[in-house]
Protein backbone atom coordinates (compact mmCIF):
# COMPACT_ATOMS: atom_id res chain seq x y z
CA UNK A 1 0.00 0.00 0.00
CA UNK A 2 1.12 3.58 -0.84
CA UNK A 3 0.87 6.12 1.55
CA UNK A 4 1.41 9.96 0.57
CA UNK A 5 2.99 12.16 3.01
CA UNK A 6 3.67 15.74 3.43
CA UNK A 7 5.89 17.78 5.15
CA UNK A 8 5.32 21.51 6.17
CA UNK A 9 8.80 23.31 5.44
CA UNK A 10 7.39 26.33 6.62
CA UNK A 11 8.45 29.43 8.50
CA UNK A 12 6.53 30.08 11.71
CA UNK A 13 6.45 33.73 13.01
CA UNK A 14 8.14 33.89 16.45
CA UNK A 15 5.65 34.06 19.37
CA UNK A 16 2.64 34.99 16.93
CA UNK A 17 0.28 31.49 17.42
CA UNK A 18 -2.79 32.70 16.01
CA UNK A 19 -0.82 34.35 13.32
CA UNK A 20 0.78 30.54 12.96
CA UNK A 21 -2.57 28.90 13.01
CA UNK A 22 -3.82 30.20 10.11
CA UNK A 23 -0.87 29.40 8.79
CA UNK A 24 -1.47 25.86 9.52
CA UNK A 25 -4.37 25.69 8.29
CA UNK A 26 -3.56 27.05 4.73
CA UNK A 27 -0.73 24.93 4.64
CA UNK A 28 -2.57 21.88 5.60
CA UNK A 29 -5.28 22.72 3.32
CA UNK A 30 -2.82 22.99 0.21
CA UNK A 31 -1.51 19.20 1.85
CA UNK A 32 -4.98 18.23 1.71
CA UNK A 33 -4.93 19.05 -2.46
CA UNK A 34 -2.05 17.60 -2.81
CA UNK A 35 -3.59 14.15 -1.54
CA UNK A 36 -1.44 13.82 1.78
CA UNK A 37 -2.99 11.02 4.26
CA UNK A 38 -0.40 12.83 6.82
CA UNK A 39 1.29 16.56 6.96
CA UNK A 40 3.70 16.80 9.26
CA UNK A 41 4.88 20.68 10.90
CA UNK A 42 8.23 21.22 12.07
CA UNK A 43 9.45 21.57 15.91
CA UNK A 44 7.05 24.19 17.61
CA UNK A 45 5.69 25.36 14.46
CA UNK A 46 2.75 26.90 16.58
CA UNK A 47 5.07 28.99 18.08
CA UNK A 48 8.57 29.62 16.52
CA UNK A 49 11.60 28.00 18.44
CA UNK A 50 14.00 30.78 19.72
CA UNK A 51 11.36 31.71 22.34
CA UNK A 52 13.07 32.49 25.48
CA UNK A 53 10.96 34.27 28.48
CA UNK A 54 8.33 33.73 25.89
CA UNK A 55 7.98 29.90 25.90
CA UNK A 56 5.77 30.46 29.27
CA UNK A 57 4.06 33.35 27.42
CA UNK A 58 2.73 31.17 24.35
CA UNK A 59 2.37 27.73 26.47
CA UNK A 60 -0.95 25.98 26.94
CA UNK A 61 -2.71 22.44 28.12
CA UNK A 62 -2.56 19.91 25.00
CA UNK A 63 -6.54 20.16 25.41
CA UNK A 64 -6.89 23.71 25.36
CA UNK A 65 -9.58 25.26 23.11
CA UNK A 66 -7.04 27.16 21.38
CA UNK A 67 -5.50 24.23 19.31
CA UNK A 68 -9.19 23.12 18.62
CA UNK A 69 -8.54 23.90 14.84
CA UNK A 70 -5.53 21.78 14.79
CA UNK A 71 -8.21 18.45 15.78
CA UNK A 72 -11.21 20.57 13.24
CA UNK A 73 -8.26 20.40 10.42
CA UNK A 74 -7.63 17.00 11.27
CA UNK A 75 -11.13 14.84 10.62
CA UNK A 76 -9.79 14.48 6.93
CA UNK A 77 -5.72 13.98 6.71
CA UNK A 78 -3.53 13.29 9.85
CA UNK A 79 -1.73 16.79 11.20
CA UNK A 80 1.63 16.92 13.43
CA UNK A 81 2.84 20.24 14.63
CA UNK A 82 4.48 21.48 17.29
CA UNK A 83 3.82 23.72 20.28
CA UNK A 84 4.76 24.84 23.94
CA UNK A 85 2.44 22.34 26.40
CA UNK A 86 2.13 23.51 30.05
CA UNK A 87 1.72 20.29 31.67
CA UNK A 88 -1.07 19.52 34.60
CA UNK A 89 1.77 20.70 37.17
CA UNK A 90 2.97 23.58 35.28
CA UNK A 91 6.25 22.28 33.74
CA UNK A 92 7.05 23.60 30.49
CA UNK A 93 7.56 21.19 27.71
CA UNK A 94 8.40 20.94 23.56
CA UNK A 95 5.74 19.49 22.55
CA UNK A 96 4.63 17.67 19.43
CA UNK A 97 0.78 16.73 18.68
CA UNK A 98 -0.63 14.14 16.60
CA UNK A 99 -4.19 14.68 15.94
CA UNK A 100 -6.31 12.27 13.77
CA UNK A 101 -9.97 12.21 12.61
CA UNK A 102 -10.58 15.09 14.65
CA UNK A 103 -8.87 14.29 17.57
CA UNK A 104 -5.51 14.23 19.61
CA UNK A 105 -4.02 11.05 19.90
CA UNK A 106 -0.71 11.79 20.82
CA UNK A 107 2.14 13.72 22.57
CA UNK A 108 5.69 13.45 22.42
CA UNK A 109 7.46 15.95 24.83
CA UNK A 110 11.01 16.65 23.74
CA UNK A 111 13.36 14.57 25.81
CA UNK A 112 16.68 15.68 25.20
CA UNK A 113 17.07 19.62 25.02
CA UNK A 114 20.42 20.97 23.57
CA UNK A 115 21.77 23.65 26.02
CA UNK A 116 25.33 24.37 24.80
CA UNK A 117 26.16 26.12 21.68
CA UNK A 118 23.73 28.34 20.28
CA UNK A 119 20.91 26.16 22.15
CA UNK A 120 19.48 26.90 25.95
CA UNK A 121 16.17 24.58 25.55
CA UNK A 122 17.20 23.13 29.06
CA UNK A 123 16.89 27.01 30.60
CA UNK A 124 13.35 27.04 29.54
CA UNK A 125 11.91 23.51 29.26
CA UNK A 126 11.61 20.43 31.21
CA UNK A 127 12.66 17.55 29.23
CA UNK A 128 10.17 14.42 28.45
CA UNK A 129 10.38 11.52 30.12
CA UNK A 130 9.56 8.80 27.05
CA UNK A 131 9.73 7.07 23.66
CA UNK A 132 6.31 5.97 23.27
CA UNK A 133 5.08 4.67 19.42
CA UNK A 134 1.77 5.10 18.31
CA UNK A 135 -0.34 4.00 15.49
CA UNK A 136 -1.36 5.87 12.62
CA UNK A 137 -2.20 6.47 9.64
CA UNK A 138 1.44 6.06 8.17
CA UNK A 139 2.13 3.01 10.12
CA UNK A 140 3.31 2.86 13.27
CA UNK A 141 5.01 5.83 14.59
CA UNK A 142 7.92 7.49 16.78
CA UNK A 143 8.43 10.81 17.52
CA UNK A 144 12.15 12.13 17.56
CA UNK A 145 11.42 15.93 17.84
CA UNK A 146 15.59 17.65 16.65
CA UNK A 147 17.67 16.91 19.37
CA UNK A 148 16.17 13.37 19.92
CA UNK A 149 17.01 12.39 17.05
CA UNK A 150 20.64 13.09 17.25
CA UNK A 151 20.84 10.46 20.57
CA UNK A 152 21.31 6.80 18.52
CA UNK A 153 19.17 5.59 21.51
CA UNK A 154 16.09 7.29 20.23
CA UNK A 155 15.25 5.80 16.78
CA UNK A 156 16.73 2.40 18.35
CA UNK A 157 14.37 2.36 21.08
CA UNK A 158 11.31 3.19 18.54
CA UNK A 159 12.23 0.62 16.37
CA UNK A 160 12.97 -1.93 19.11
CA UNK A 161 9.43 -0.67 20.16
CA UNK A 162 7.74 -1.47 16.87
CA UNK A 163 7.99 2.10 15.23
CA UNK A 164 7.77 1.78 10.94
CA UNK A 165 8.45 5.18 11.01
CA UNK A 166 10.26 8.26 12.75
CA UNK A 167 8.48 11.77 12.41
CA UNK A 168 11.77 13.78 13.20
CA UNK A 169 10.33 17.85 13.50
CA UNK A 170 12.94 20.11 13.85
CA UNK A 171 14.39 23.22 14.27
CA UNK A 172 18.43 23.26 12.77
CA UNK A 173 19.89 26.23 12.83
CA UNK A 174 22.32 26.56 9.45
CA UNK A 175 25.73 26.37 10.12
CA UNK A 176 29.23 25.50 8.98
CA UNK A 177 30.20 27.69 5.60
CA UNK A 178 33.52 26.01 5.09
CA UNK A 179 34.46 25.63 1.56
CA UNK A 180 34.39 22.15 -0.13
CA UNK A 181 31.32 20.40 1.12
CA UNK A 182 27.92 21.03 1.84
CA UNK A 183 26.43 23.35 4.91
CA UNK A 184 27.98 21.80 7.87
CA UNK A 185 24.30 20.83 9.62
CA UNK A 186 22.99 19.41 6.48
CA UNK A 187 26.02 16.86 5.92
CA UNK A 188 25.15 15.93 9.38
CA UNK A 189 21.26 15.61 9.16
CA UNK A 190 21.56 13.59 5.71
CA UNK A 191 24.08 10.91 7.42
CA UNK A 192 21.90 10.40 10.29
CA UNK A 193 18.33 10.21 8.37
CA UNK A 194 20.06 7.62 6.18
CA UNK A 195 22.09 5.33 8.90
CA UNK A 196 18.65 5.35 11.02
CA UNK A 197 16.83 4.43 8.10
CA UNK A 198 18.89 1.73 6.45
CA UNK A 199 20.22 0.46 9.54
CA UNK A 200 16.81 0.15 11.45
CA UNK A 201 15.21 -1.07 8.43
CA UNK A 202 12.28 2.14 8.99
CA UNK A 203 11.23 5.42 6.91
CA UNK A 204 12.41 8.38 8.80
CA UNK A 205 10.81 11.76 7.83
CA UNK A 206 13.16 14.33 8.72
CA UNK A 207 10.97 17.86 9.04
CA UNK A 208 13.25 21.09 9.20
CA UNK A 209 11.79 24.91 9.11
CA UNK A 210 13.09 27.83 7.71
CA UNK A 211 13.29 31.66 7.98
CA UNK A 212 15.52 33.68 10.81
CA UNK A 213 15.30 34.29 14.63
CA UNK A 214 17.22 36.98 15.74
CA UNK A 215 19.75 36.35 12.96
CA UNK A 216 20.14 32.20 13.58
CA UNK A 217 18.98 30.96 9.60
CA UNK A 218 17.09 27.58 10.07
CA UNK A 219 18.29 25.96 6.55
CA UNK A 220 15.05 23.48 5.24
CA UNK A 221 16.47 20.58 3.59
CA UNK A 222 13.57 18.51 5.29
CA UNK A 223 13.52 14.91 3.57
CA UNK A 224 11.87 11.41 3.94
CA UNK A 225 13.88 8.55 3.68
CA UNK A 226 13.02 5.08 3.10
CA UNK A 227 14.43 2.15 4.79
CA UNK A 228 16.56 1.02 2.03
CA UNK A 229 18.83 4.43 2.41
CA UNK A 230 17.35 5.65 -1.08
CA UNK A 231 15.80 9.62 -0.35
CA UNK A 232 12.25 9.21 -1.59
CA UNK A 233 12.00 13.15 -1.20
CA UNK A 234 14.17 16.24 -0.44
CA UNK A 235 12.89 19.89 0.00
CA UNK A 236 15.02 23.13 -1.35
CA UNK A 237 17.34 24.84 1.28
CA UNK A 238 16.40 28.03 3.16
CA UNK A 239 13.04 28.17 0.85
CA UNK A 240 9.38 27.38 2.31
CA UNK A 241 8.33 23.79 0.33
CA UNK A 242 5.59 21.69 0.70
CA UNK A 243 7.00 18.19 0.38
CA UNK A 244 5.18 15.46 -1.07
CA UNK A 245 6.47 11.73 -0.60
CA UNK A 246 5.22 8.38 -0.92
CA UNK A 247 5.34 5.63 1.67
CA UNK A 248 5.38 2.52 0.71
CA UNK A 249 4.10 0.32 3.56
CA UNK A 250 5.39 -3.32 2.31
CA UNK A 251 8.57 -2.14 2.02
CA UNK A 252 9.68 -2.05 5.85
CA UNK A 253 8.69 -5.80 5.86
CA UNK A 254 10.82 -6.58 2.45
CA UNK A 255 13.80 -4.88 3.69
CA UNK A 256 13.12 -6.40 6.88
CA UNK A 257 13.12 -9.52 5.31
CA UNK A 258 16.08 -8.94 3.60
CA UNK A 259 17.88 -7.61 6.44
CA UNK A 260 16.46 -9.10 9.35
CA UNK A 261 18.69 -7.15 11.80
CA UNK A 262 15.86 -5.83 13.90
CA UNK A 263 14.35 -9.71 14.12
CA UNK A 264 18.06 -10.40 15.44
CA UNK A 265 18.42 -8.01 17.66
CA UNK A 266 19.43 -8.79 21.40
CA UNK A 267 17.80 -6.24 23.16
CA UNK A 268 18.20 -8.64 26.76
CA UNK A 269 21.81 -8.30 26.02
CA UNK A 270 21.68 -4.55 25.85
CA UNK A 271 19.30 -4.30 28.74
CA UNK A 272 21.94 -6.85 30.91
CA UNK A 273 24.33 -4.59 29.91
CA UNK A 274 23.08 -1.69 30.92
CA UNK A 275 21.74 -2.22 33.98
CA UNK A 276 24.85 -4.03 34.79
CA UNK A 277 26.66 -1.09 34.51
CA UNK A 278 24.37 1.13 36.40
CA UNK A 279 24.08 -1.39 39.16
CA UNK A 280 19.84 -1.48 38.39
CA UNK A 281 18.55 -4.69 40.11
CA UNK A 282 17.09 -7.40 36.62
CA UNK A 283 14.64 -9.66 37.21
CA UNK A 284 15.09 -12.74 35.22
CA UNK A 285 11.34 -14.14 34.07
CA UNK A 286 12.09 -17.35 32.88
CA UNK B 1 32.66 12.78 -1.37
CA UNK B 2 35.91 13.00 -1.72
CA UNK B 3 36.14 16.93 -0.69
CA UNK B 4 33.48 16.39 1.75
CA UNK B 5 35.90 13.75 3.49
CA UNK B 6 38.72 16.03 3.07
CA UNK B 7 36.97 18.83 4.44
CA UNK B 8 35.53 17.03 8.07
CA UNK B 9 38.95 15.46 8.54
CA UNK B 10 41.14 16.80 11.70
CA UNK B 11 42.18 20.29 10.89
CA UNK B 12 45.87 21.03 11.89
CA UNK B 13 46.69 24.44 12.51
CA UNK B 14 49.40 25.20 10.57
CA UNK B 15 50.48 29.06 10.91
CA UNK B 16 51.76 28.59 6.93
CA UNK B 17 48.35 26.81 5.86
CA UNK B 18 45.77 29.54 5.09
CA UNK B 19 43.26 27.27 3.75
CA UNK B 20 41.11 26.60 6.91
CA UNK B 21 40.07 29.95 6.35
CA UNK B 22 38.58 29.09 2.83
CA UNK B 23 34.10 29.21 2.49
CA UNK B 24 31.94 28.15 -0.08
CA UNK B 25 30.96 31.43 -1.78
CA UNK B 26 28.06 30.56 -3.11
CA UNK B 27 26.42 29.24 0.38
CA UNK B 28 27.52 32.54 2.49
CA UNK B 29 26.22 34.91 -0.52
CA UNK B 30 22.68 33.30 -0.36
CA UNK B 31 22.60 33.09 3.48
CA UNK B 32 23.46 36.70 3.68
CA UNK B 33 20.98 37.72 1.25
CA UNK B 34 17.87 35.80 3.03
CA UNK B 35 19.17 36.89 6.47
CA UNK B 36 19.30 40.78 5.25
CA UNK B 37 15.38 40.20 3.84
CA UNK B 38 13.99 38.37 6.10
CA UNK B 39 15.63 40.33 9.26
CA UNK B 40 14.43 43.83 7.33
CA UNK B 41 11.32 42.92 6.67
CA UNK B 42 10.02 41.40 10.08
CA UNK B 43 11.39 44.33 11.52
CA UNK B 44 8.46 45.85 9.10
CA UNK B 45 10.88 47.81 6.78
CA UNK B 46 11.67 48.20 3.41
CA UNK B 47 15.28 50.10 3.07
CA UNK B 48 18.95 49.70 3.92
CA UNK B 49 21.28 52.60 5.01
CA UNK B 50 25.09 51.67 4.71
CA UNK B 51 27.81 53.90 4.99
CA UNK B 52 30.04 53.23 2.06
CA UNK B 53 33.91 54.30 2.79
CA UNK B 54 35.15 52.62 -0.92
CA UNK B 55 36.84 49.92 1.57
CA UNK B 56 35.99 46.27 0.99
CA UNK B 57 34.01 45.82 4.14
CA UNK B 58 31.21 48.20 3.37
CA UNK B 59 31.14 47.26 -0.65
CA UNK B 60 30.29 43.34 0.25
CA UNK B 61 27.49 44.66 2.96
CA UNK B 62 26.08 47.13 0.09
CA UNK B 63 25.98 44.61 -2.35
CA UNK B 64 24.29 41.87 -0.38
CA UNK B 65 21.88 44.69 0.79
CA UNK B 66 21.26 45.33 -2.60
CA UNK B 67 20.49 41.75 -3.89
CA UNK B 68 18.07 41.10 -0.66
CA UNK B 69 16.25 44.32 -0.79
CA UNK B 70 16.87 45.92 -4.74
CA UNK B 71 19.35 48.47 -5.25
CA UNK B 72 16.73 51.09 -5.73
CA UNK B 73 15.87 50.54 -1.88
CA UNK B 74 19.55 50.45 -0.85
CA UNK B 75 21.05 53.96 0.33
CA UNK B 76 24.70 54.29 0.52
CA UNK B 77 26.34 57.52 2.42
CA UNK B 78 29.81 58.80 1.59
CA UNK B 79 30.97 60.75 4.53
CA UNK B 80 34.44 62.36 3.88
CA UNK B 81 36.17 64.69 6.44
CA UNK B 82 38.75 66.69 4.83
CA UNK B 83 41.25 64.70 4.60
CA UNK B 84 39.19 61.48 2.78
CA UNK B 85 41.21 60.33 -0.41
CA UNK B 86 39.92 61.07 -3.32
CA UNK B 87 40.54 57.60 -4.33
CA UNK B 88 38.19 56.26 -1.69
CA UNK B 89 35.46 58.64 -3.32
CA UNK B 90 36.12 57.22 -6.80
CA UNK B 91 35.59 53.89 -5.36
CA UNK B 92 32.48 54.54 -3.53
CA UNK B 93 30.98 56.11 -6.72
CA UNK B 94 32.18 52.86 -8.89
CA UNK B 95 30.48 50.88 -6.22
CA UNK B 96 27.29 52.81 -6.77
CA UNK B 97 27.57 53.03 -10.66
CA UNK B 98 28.09 49.16 -10.96
CA UNK B 99 25.41 48.05 -8.33
CA UNK B 100 22.77 50.38 -9.26
CA UNK B 101 22.30 51.99 -5.56
CA UNK B 102 21.73 55.61 -4.81
CA UNK B 103 25.22 57.01 -3.39
CA UNK B 104 24.67 60.81 -1.69
CA UNK B 105 28.08 62.09 -0.54
CA UNK B 106 27.59 64.12 3.00
CA UNK B 107 30.60 65.56 4.49
CA UNK B 108 31.52 65.96 8.84
CA UNK B 109 34.37 68.01 8.12
CA UNK B 110 32.13 71.21 9.39
CA UNK B 111 31.03 69.71 11.93
CA UNK B 112 33.68 67.97 13.37
CA UNK B 113 35.81 70.92 13.28
CA UNK B 114 32.89 73.60 14.02
CA UNK B 115 33.38 70.99 17.86
CA UNK B 116 36.29 70.36 18.16
CA UNK B 117 37.21 74.22 18.05
CA UNK B 118 35.28 74.38 21.40
CA UNK B 119 36.73 71.08 22.70
CA UNK B 120 40.52 70.58 22.66
CA UNK B 121 40.94 72.43 19.64
CA UNK B 122 44.06 71.03 17.65
CA UNK B 123 45.58 69.74 20.79
CA UNK B 124 42.95 66.87 20.55
CA UNK B 125 44.28 63.41 20.38
CA UNK B 126 44.09 62.14 16.96
CA UNK B 127 42.06 59.20 18.48
CA UNK B 128 39.45 61.03 19.68
CA UNK B 129 39.16 62.84 16.71
CA UNK B 130 38.88 59.43 14.80
CA UNK B 131 36.15 58.28 17.47
CA UNK B 132 34.33 61.31 16.94
CA UNK B 133 34.23 61.42 12.91
CA UNK B 134 33.10 57.66 13.42
CA UNK B 135 30.25 58.24 15.88
CA UNK B 136 29.40 61.30 13.55
CA UNK B 137 28.58 59.17 10.58
CA UNK B 138 26.47 56.34 12.29
CA UNK B 139 24.81 59.71 13.96
CA UNK B 140 24.12 60.46 10.22
CA UNK B 141 23.24 56.60 8.92
CA UNK B 142 20.80 56.42 11.72
CA UNK B 143 19.17 59.97 10.88
CA UNK B 144 18.99 59.05 7.14
CA UNK B 145 17.35 55.43 7.97
CA UNK B 146 14.32 57.24 9.35
CA UNK B 147 11.23 56.55 8.77
CA UNK B 148 11.30 52.77 7.03
CA UNK B 149 15.10 52.41 6.64
CA UNK B 150 17.86 49.89 9.04
CA UNK B 151 21.12 50.62 9.27
CA UNK B 152 23.32 47.56 8.04
CA UNK B 153 26.41 46.98 9.51
CA UNK B 154 30.03 46.54 8.35
CA UNK B 155 32.13 45.19 11.10
CA UNK B 156 33.90 42.15 10.45
CA UNK B 157 34.37 39.53 12.85
CA UNK B 158 38.31 40.28 12.55
CA UNK B 159 37.95 43.94 13.48
CA UNK B 160 34.72 42.97 16.20
CA UNK B 161 37.46 40.26 18.29
CA UNK B 162 39.78 42.80 18.00
CA UNK B 163 37.83 45.69 19.24
CA UNK B 164 39.48 47.33 16.23
CA UNK B 165 36.20 49.81 16.23
CA UNK B 166 34.83 52.78 17.68
CA UNK B 167 32.06 51.11 20.40
CA UNK B 168 28.56 53.16 18.84
CA UNK B 169 30.67 54.41 16.09
CA UNK B 170 31.40 52.21 13.07
CA UNK B 171 30.46 49.09 15.36
CA UNK B 172 26.72 50.37 15.24
CA UNK B 173 23.98 48.99 13.35
CA UNK B 174 20.61 47.34 13.62
CA UNK B 175 22.00 43.96 11.56
CA UNK B 176 25.24 43.08 10.86
CA UNK B 177 25.56 40.51 7.72
CA UNK B 178 29.39 40.28 7.66
CA UNK B 179 30.40 40.26 11.51
CA UNK B 180 30.76 36.48 11.51
CA UNK B 181 33.00 36.32 8.63
CA UNK B 182 36.90 37.42 9.01
CA UNK B 183 38.88 39.88 6.25
CA UNK B 184 40.32 37.16 4.64
CA UNK B 185 37.15 35.68 3.91
CA UNK B 186 35.14 38.66 3.34
CA UNK B 187 38.03 39.46 0.62
CA UNK B 188 37.04 35.89 -0.73
CA UNK B 189 33.42 36.51 -0.76
CA UNK B 190 33.72 40.24 -2.40
CA UNK B 191 35.81 39.02 -5.64
CA UNK B 192 32.93 36.49 -5.84
CA UNK B 193 30.25 39.23 -5.67
CA UNK B 194 32.54 41.02 -8.78
CA UNK B 195 33.66 43.49 -6.28
CA UNK B 196 36.31 45.31 -7.95
CA UNK B 197 39.89 44.01 -7.46
CA UNK B 198 41.72 47.17 -6.90
CA UNK B 199 38.87 47.47 -3.83
CA UNK B 200 39.67 43.84 -2.59
CA UNK B 201 43.80 44.43 -2.80
CA UNK B 202 44.15 47.98 -1.49
CA UNK B 203 45.22 48.20 2.21
CA UNK B 204 42.40 48.33 4.48
CA UNK B 205 42.15 51.85 6.22
CA UNK B 206 39.76 53.73 8.69
CA UNK B 207 41.38 56.79 7.33
CA UNK B 208 40.92 58.40 10.75
CA UNK B 209 43.99 60.06 9.89
CA UNK B 210 46.12 61.08 7.26
CA UNK B 211 48.43 57.81 6.06
CA UNK B 212 46.60 55.34 8.59
CA UNK B 213 46.74 51.78 7.74
CA UNK B 214 45.12 49.07 10.02
CA UNK B 215 47.47 46.74 9.45
CA UNK B 216 50.20 49.58 10.25
CA UNK B 217 48.40 50.91 13.56
CA UNK B 218 47.62 47.05 14.63
CA UNK B 219 51.14 45.62 13.66
CA UNK B 220 50.27 42.60 12.17
CA UNK B 221 48.68 41.54 9.22
CA UNK B 222 44.92 40.07 8.88
CA UNK B 223 46.21 36.88 7.24
CA UNK B 224 48.10 35.96 10.29
CA UNK B 225 45.35 37.29 12.49
CA UNK B 226 42.74 35.84 11.16
CA UNK B 227 44.12 32.71 10.85
CA UNK B 228 45.18 32.62 14.89
CA UNK B 229 41.49 33.78 15.56
CA UNK B 230 39.83 31.20 13.37
CA UNK B 231 42.00 28.35 15.29
CA UNK B 232 41.38 29.72 18.40
CA UNK B 233 37.76 31.05 18.33
CA UNK B 234 36.22 28.94 15.80
CA UNK B 235 38.02 25.76 16.60
CA UNK B 236 38.64 26.73 20.00
CA UNK B 237 42.21 25.80 20.19
CA UNK B 238 43.83 26.81 23.73
CA UNK B 239 47.75 29.52 22.68
CA UNK B 240 49.59 26.58 24.31
CA UNK B 241 48.17 24.69 20.97
CA UNK B 242 48.94 27.14 18.28
CA UNK B 243 52.46 28.34 20.15
CA UNK B 244 53.56 24.36 19.87
CA UNK B 245 51.68 24.11 16.33
CA UNK B 246 54.06 26.84 15.48
CA UNK B 247 52.14 30.13 15.55
CA UNK B 248 54.14 32.97 16.75
CA UNK B 249 54.18 33.46 20.60
CA UNK B 250 54.02 37.26 21.12
CA UNK B 251 51.26 37.51 18.52
CA UNK B 252 49.02 35.03 20.01
CA UNK B 253 49.39 36.11 23.20
CA UNK B 254 49.16 40.04 21.96
CA UNK B 255 45.73 39.25 20.21
CA UNK B 256 44.15 36.75 22.90
CA UNK B 257 44.73 39.96 25.16
CA UNK B 258 42.48 42.15 22.32
CA UNK B 259 40.06 39.97 22.31
CA UNK B 260 40.17 39.97 26.29
CA UNK B 261 40.33 43.88 26.68
CA UNK B 262 37.80 44.55 24.08
CA UNK B 263 35.32 42.66 25.46
CA UNK B 264 32.64 44.93 26.92
CA UNK B 265 32.57 46.57 23.22
CA UNK B 266 30.78 43.43 22.08
CA UNK B 267 28.13 43.10 25.02
CA UNK B 268 25.57 45.34 26.01
CA UNK B 269 25.78 47.78 28.62
CA UNK B 270 26.45 46.20 32.60
CA UNK B 271 23.11 47.19 34.10
CA UNK B 272 23.01 46.86 38.05
CA UNK B 273 21.19 43.95 39.13
CA UNK B 274 18.39 45.30 42.04
CA UNK B 275 14.99 44.35 41.43
CA UNK B 276 13.53 40.58 40.69
CA UNK B 277 14.19 40.65 37.13
CA UNK B 278 16.55 42.46 35.25
CA UNK B 279 16.73 43.28 31.34
CA UNK B 280 19.25 40.97 29.62
CA UNK B 281 19.64 38.58 32.34
CA UNK B 282 16.66 37.13 33.36
CA UNK B 283 13.99 39.58 30.81
CA UNK B 284 15.10 37.27 27.77
CA UNK B 285 12.97 38.23 25.10
CA UNK B 286 14.10 37.46 21.76
CA UNK B 287 14.42 40.63 19.54
CA UNK B 288 12.38 38.84 16.59
CA UNK B 289 9.53 39.01 19.11
CA UNK B 290 6.40 39.02 16.55
CA UNK B 291 2.86 40.70 16.78
CA UNK B 292 0.10 38.04 16.92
Amino acid sequence: MSLRIAVAQCSPALGAVKRNLDMHRTWIARAREAGAQLVVFPELSLTGYYLKDLAADVACAADDAQLAPLAEASRDLDVSAGFVERSADAKLHIAQGYWSKGRLVHVHRKVYLPTYGIFDDGRYFGPGDRFEPFTSAAGTVGVAICEDLWHVSTPYLYAAAGATIVLAPSASPGRGVAEGGDLGTAESCRLMDRFYAQYLTLYVAFVNRVGHEDGIAFWGGSEIVAPDGTVVARAKEFEEELLVGEIDTELVGRERARNPLLRDEREDLVLRNIAGRLGLPLERRD
Amino acid sequence: MTSTLARTGVIKPDPKDPSPLRIDEVLVRKMLVLFIRDETTKAGLKRAVVGVSGGVDSAVTVALAGEALGPENVLGLFTPYRHSSAESRAHAKALATKLGFTLEEVPITKQIEAYFADNGGDTAHRVRVGNKMARERKSIEYDRSWPDGLVIGTSNKTELLLGYGTQFGDMACAINPIGDLYKTQLRELATHLGIPGEIVRKPPTAELWVGQTDEDELGFTYADADLILYHMVDRRLRPSELIAAGFDAALVARIREMVRKSHYKRVMPLIAKVSLRTIGHDFLYPRDWEAD
